[in-house]
């Protein structure tokens, strides 16, 4: 084990993730799109959690990627619902036909 | 040794997610996520958290994938306008620009970054020992009981609410 990939590697490589995400959900249009962009953030955050819990030694980070992943789980089921049912209303997926709050 | 894995996985992982965000088709763009998916599953097996790998898979790639597809099958989405051809390009710019910004945020501190952090005990000699599993189980019914059992509730709720409002 001479040349081990160190902390800072992988804490980039979330960061690269998540801004990829951020990307995503402030160009994309499509709700889907953007759906699947929050995913991507999750999944960097979960990254940093699983980086740090090696090189700290500790195993709470990756109990914690466990809740992460519970609760996104969660919010994938409800959020997809309620894209079917705006979908139902609008007969569209375009975030900029969905405007009723806009006053 | 480490780095031939990582950097392949790495590579992967970017370009797939890069691949997310530019595509068109949603299909394809649900499936490039999936790419990331088990990129990002091989990682955490180079930070040996196998569990985690394998939920990772399982979950993702496997549950949370197959509703998006099921989704995008059922809502027969147009395709979109190629981000090149959009009407607003101000909005474009902006995006672009905030995200560069993000990522120099984020990114500097990290090369800066020297802290010194007391080190707990799981070591990989106890990791070889008992295996990620038993680690990760033991923690979660002893000290993280009470927020796994919210995470049950936390569940039910979303099932219950998934049906409530996609119920016609």
């Amino acid at each position: 084990m001479t040349a081990t990939v160190p902390l800072s590697a992988y804490l980039i490589l979330s960061a690269a993730l998540f801004v990829i995400g951020v990307a995503g959900v402030l160009i994309r249009r499509n709700v889907l799109v953007i759906f699947m962009a929050i995913e991507l953030m999750l999944n960097a955050v979960n990254l940093t959690f699983v980086a740090f819990a090696r090189f700290l030694r500790s195993m709470d980070g990756q109990i914690i990627v466990l809740f992460v992943m519970a609760v996104a789980a969660a919010e994938v089921a409800v959020g997809l619902a309620i894209i079917i049912a705006l979908y139902r209303n609008k007969e569209s997926a375009n975030v900029d036909e969905i405007n009723l709050l806009k006053g | 040794m480490e780095w031939l894995m990582f950097v392949p996985l790495a590579a992967m992982a970017l370009i797939t997610a890069t691949l997310v965000i530019v595509l068109r088709n949603p299909v394809y763009c649900a499936l490039s996520l999936v790419g990331t998916f088990f990129a990002l599953s091989g990682i955490y097996l180079l930070l040996q958290a196998q569990f985690i790998a394998v939920i990772q898979v399982i979950v993702y790639a496997g549950a949370i994938m197959v509703l998006f597809l099921f989704v995008v099958m059922l809502l027969d989405l147009g395709h979109e306008r190629p981000l090149w051809l959009q009407r607003d390009r101000p909005r474009l710019l902006i995006g672009v620009g905030a995200v560069v910004l993000l990522l120099l945020e984020l990114v500097i501190p990290v090369g800066s970054w020297t802290a010194r952090v007391p080190q707990g005990s799981s070591t990989s000699e106890l990791m070889g020992g008992v295996g990620n599993t038993q680690l990760v189980g033991r923690l979660l019914f002893t000290e993280f009981l009470v927020p796994f059992e919210i995470t049950s509730v936390i569940l039910l709720i979303a099932i219950i609410g998934a049906m409530v409002l996609a119920r016609r």
